[in-house]
């Protein structure tokens, strides 16, 4: 009956309780690992998970930080910058940011926050800690590739570390590092050491990426326990597997790109270099094309912006069900807009190049199936508002970012509309309004995402809870923040102001709107200090946040069935059988406002619809199979 | 003083994180955690309705007042009709905006948390679903189909009686090469680049005898002009902004767009009421330090006087008479009449001269 104690203990708290305690004590089923095996080389995904996150939220920080250095310059371009002489050093040039080392931040930034922060530190830190113990699994397929996974993104993040402390500076041509300016260090300082580094540590960080997918696809394909059929994931699952499938799609075609502009800057190769004259000097690189770097970096560049924010909305499906205590709406729908989604991300790539001189036809082409996607986004938008229709709704912090990050997948999935439209993205590509339209649906959603499931399996990864009243007032002003900052910055587009500007006072096109400008970084220095609330709540709760009990949302997923600080291995005993959906929350005739995913039919028959009862002979039938299957017990 | 400072911080952190356990030990004295939803629940939901109610109220006020910035004044035939796209969109889009968030902020106020309710069990209805699939394809389908009319247009090739001249970025400034009277662009070679043929024009072709290389564009009102657009180092991008153009200046790749200029300079000194107003062109690829100030000026003429502009300007080989050396015999005599009348008189020597200065 290993299935009923399971269930028992989910709403047992005592028992909860009991197993906080051994908190620092090695966990009783275990033998004694040391604390280099058990922390740092660990093979637990739940470990994993945490050195992803921290990992993640450090970089957040810096990527954050680079980007209010960057803001100041453009919202107050007299200023003086002597005070930061101390940090910058020989960046400051004249009391004036040098303007090169002005493109390294935003080339930092942007690289920074979606490779580090949203792809690693997002996908990474939930893929590995949820779905083993979502779809019910000891751990991932494999133990040592993931740990590999995570070395491998930590050496990366080194290298992109010690290249901003160059003397010629980190890669600065942008995040997406178009050749020739990439490939030719006469261009740029940014183009010498610094771009070697970025490419090394990319090529790195795609290895990382991809024994991370490789493994959550196995894992969610092989490992699920029993009665954990694909239409019983939890909607986060499914958004991690899809994601792991883009990913391991796309990663490699990088990887290519990447290599070539290697070949190119190291050993005379002309893949993306052609007629070029630079410094005084012809180049004898011929018949390169830098468009095909495009077309090649463009091929991951979009699907990436799903790789991030897939996850992101996996974690906002689970979580707006959970706290507005009812099912989802349109399960299978979510699933089916996911899986279009998936496949779209992969044929949209060009939508990036209308005016790189690509063939208009091309343009045509990718302009329609661009705008196809934007079905898929309005059901999902469709079905999150109306699971909060007739809800129950708690406002954990979680939920707000939930709810904060539906507004932003709106807000800046619209804007989207127009700029897939190729004969408006004549006029608006590489302006503000591109920068307005992604940092909203890609960046701020993810990151929202993010902090969501942060604060959601808070109490699963720690065994404390967050302080909510500081979650609160970190959302709000993050919310509130986001807007101000992004909203404004569509206007500016919409006035032609390119992006990637160091300032705009030689043009008189462009002689208004500093008033706007400085707001807008005034904005963003708060939204970005609130963010320090928020890494003060985490790393206090880490250690004297109060005690979690075993299932504080009342959730259904699996996760929270295992013990509040689980050891290596998740669950004490058997691992749980599956027997519903995650989504039955406030079924009509049951007493709870939830029913587990492990508890079966035969125990809820006052609640059970009528092909419900159908299932219990079947249910039964797997509940003995598992009891004489020794595989299943521990 | 930085230790000061230091020292001040982590004291904060201290008292900081002892209000805060201060604050949970009230919390659990008054039981609020053995309740599933207090009072800041409450909060939370009614933050939501004053942040549709504000936001929605700053979103009206910076449309209203930026309404003077918006698209600057659209001057190429094309313009007006990819401004009307953009604002179709922007309308359509600003419905829904509003639509979904008067949704998305009403109704956690609406089904907060409350003991005694229960949420609706409503997992799916296929009908409402259908119909929330089929509506945005159909407004899609529409919003496409207007973009593809536009842009085909837009992208369409240049009309027979077009004019043109070549634009070409470098770090970090536009270079300018005219057909002179021919009206053919002469060959160019990226290898013959110096300090002075900047692009490198051909000599050896007699179309390039008679190019010239002005300081400004100047292109005449209601006739076609094609930009050929290219780049000698990086990527670089051309973007003329009142004339709703935009192309990626390419190495090794000649790029293009044409339009047709509908308001002169003046005509916009007018219409603007600026009487300093210019036409610019905009650097939008990123190309190193200097990209922000990579800029260039337009003047749209009268055609009569872009003729009486035309006439002015003096070809590359007559401001450069050095070049001549580079002229292969058999075009000699026809560079020759590009030459200042007193070097025509010993056009060898000029030969000469230019090869005992390399």
């Amino acid at each position: 009956m290993a299935t009923q104690d399971v269930h028992a203990a989910t709403l047992d708290h005592a028992h909860a309780a009991g197993h906080g305690h051994d908190h620092h004590d090695d966990h009783d089923e275990h033998h004694e690992q040391s604390f280099i095996r058990k922390y740092v080389f660990s093979e637990d995904h739940k470990i994993i998970a945490k050195q992803f996150l921290i990992t993640g939220l450090l970089w957040a920080l810096l990527g954050g930080a680079l980007s209010m250095l960057f803001r100041l310059q453009l919202g107050f371009p007299n200023m003086d910058w002597t005070w930061l002489k101390p940090v910058l050093g020989n960046w400051i040039v004249d009391n004036k940011l040098d303007p090169n080392f002005y493109l390294a931040m935003v080339t930092m930034h942007g690289t920074i926050m979606v490779f580090f922060v949203l792809t690693a530190g997002l996908s990474g830190t939930f893929s590995n800690f949820l779905i083993p113990l979502q779809v019910g699994a000891r751990d991932m397929a494999s133990g040592f590739l993931n740990m590999l996974s995570y070395w491998f993104f930590f050496i990366s993040s080194a290298l992109m570390l010690i290249s901003l402390f160059i003397e010629t500076g980190p890669a600065s041509g942008g995040w997406v590092i178009y050749p020739p300016l990439s490939a030719l260090p006469q261009a740029m300082p940014g183009s010498g050491m610094g771009m070697t580094l970025w490419l090394t540590s990319m090529a790195i960080f795609i290895a990382s990426s991809l024994l991370g997918s490789i493994n959550y696809i196995s894992t969610v394909i092989n490992l699920r326990t029993r009665g954990m059929t694909f239409t019983r994931m939890p909607l986060t699952i499914w958004a991690f597997f899809l994601t792991a499938v883009i990913g391991i799609l796309s990663f490699p075609v990088l990887f290519s790109a990447a290599l070539l502009l290697i070949f190119d800057r190291s050993f005379g190769t002309s893949f993306y270099l052609s007629e070029i004259y630079i410094n005084g000097q012809p180049l004898d690189n011929m018949g390169g094309s830098p468009i095909l770097f495009q077309h090649l970096f463009w091929f991951l560049g979009h699907p990436e912006v799903y790789i991030v924010l897939l996850p992101a909305l996996g974690i906002t499906s689970e979580v707006i069900a959970t706290m507005s205590r009812k099912p989802i709406f349109g399960y299978r729908a979510m699933i089916g807009s996911m899986i279009v989604i998936a496949f779209l991300s992969f044929i949209v790539w060009a939508h990036h190049m209308f005016v790189t001189g690509m063939n208009p036809f091309l343009g045509t082409i990718f302009m329609f199936l661009t705008l196809i996607i934007a079905v898929p986004s309005a059901v999902k938008a469709f079905n999150y508002i109306t699971t909060l229709w007739r809800g129950n709704i708690i406002f954990t912090p979680a939920m707000l970012f939930s709810i904060g990050l539906v507004s932003l997948f709106i807000s800046g999935g619209l804007t989207g509309i127009a700029l897939g439209n190729s004969a408006i993205d004549i006029q608006l590509h590489d302006t503000y309004f591109v920068v307005a339209h992604f940092h909203l649906v890609m960046g701020s959603a993810s990151f929202f995402g993010m902090m969501a499931g942060v604060y959601h399996w808070f109490p699963k990864m720690f065994g404390r809870m967050m302080n909510e009243k500081l979650g609160y007032i970190h959302f709000w002003m993050t919310f509130a923040g986001v807007y101000l900052v992004f909203f404004p910055m569509h206007y500016i587009g919409i006035s032609g102001f390119p992006r990637r500007y160091y300032s705009f006072t030689s043009y008189d096109t462009f002689n208004m709107y500093q008033d706007l400008n400085s707001f807008i970084s005034v904005a963003a220095i708060i939204t970005f200090s609130s963010q320090l609330i928020f890494g003060f709540n985490f790393f206090y709760s880490i250690f004297r946040g109060r005690r979690a009990t075993q299932n504080p949302w009342l959730s259904n997923s699996l996760e929270w069935t295992a013990p509040i600080n689980a050891g290596h291995g998740n669950w004490v005993g058997a691992i749980p059988n599956v027997y519903r959906w995650p989504y039955d929350y406030s079924k009509p005739g049951h007493a709870l406002d939830y029913i587990p995913q492990n508890v079966p039919h035969w125990e809820t028959v006052e609640s059970n619809l009528d092909h419900e009862n159908d299932l219990i002979a079947f249910e039964r039938e797997m509940e003995a199979e598992a009891l004489a299957d020794p595989q299943s017990a521990h | 003083m930085t230790t000061i400072l230091f020292i001040g911080a982590i004291l904060l952190l201290v008292i900081f994180g002892m209000l805060l356990k201060v604050q949970s030990m009230v919390d659990v004295v008054r039981g609020s955690f053995t309740k599933r939803a207090g009072f800041s629940n409450q909060v939370n939901a009614v933050l939501f309705l004053i942040f549709l109610v504000v936001g929605l109220g700053l979103f009206y006020w910076i449309t209203v007042d930026s309404r003077q910035y918006y698209l600057p004044e659209a001057a190429s035939e094309h313009g007006p009709k990819i401004d009307n796209q953009f604002w179709t969109t922007m309308i359509i889009i600003t419905i829904v905006f509003v639509g979904t968030h008067l949704l998305l902020f009403t109704f956690p106020y609406l089904y907060q948390f409350k003991e005694s309710r229960k949420a609706t069990f409503f997992p799916d209805n296929h009908k409402l679903e259908f119909v929330w699939t089929i509506i945005p394809a159909i407004v899609l389908t529409i919003l496409v189909l207007g973009g593809y009319k536009v842009w085909s247009e837009v992208t369409s090739p240049a009309p027979a009686n077009h004019i043109s001249f070549e634009i070409v970025g470098k770090q970090f400034n536009w270079m300018l090469r005219y057909p002179g009277k021919d009206g053919i662009l002469g060959k160019h070679n990226f290898r013959k680049i110096d300090a002075t043929n900047t692009l490198g024009i051909d000599f050896t072709d007699k179309n390039a005898l008679d190019d010239f290389m002005p300081g400004e564009i100047h292109i005449p009102v209601g006739i076609p002009v094609k930009f050929n657009i290219r780049s000698r180092d990086v990527l670089h991008s051309v973007f003329a902004i009142h004339f709703r153009q935009k192309m990626d200046a390419v190495p090794g790749m000649p790029t293009s767009f044409w339009f047709t200029p509908t308001k002169t300079t003046a005509d916009m000194r007018a219409e603007t009421g600026n009487p300093n107003f210019t036409y610019e062109i905009a650097c939008t690829e990123v190309c190193g330090a200097g990209h922000f100030g990579m800029k260039s000026k337009i003047v749209v003429d009268e055609p009569e006087d872009y003729a009486k502009w035309l006439e002015t300007q003096q070809s590359f080989l007559s401001q450069n008479p050095d070049y001549i050396k580079d002229v292969p015999e058999n075009l000699r005599s026809l560079a020759e009449q590009q030459l200042p009348k007193q070097a025509v008189t010993d056009s060898t020597t000029v030969v000469k001269a230019a090869a005992s200065i390399q």
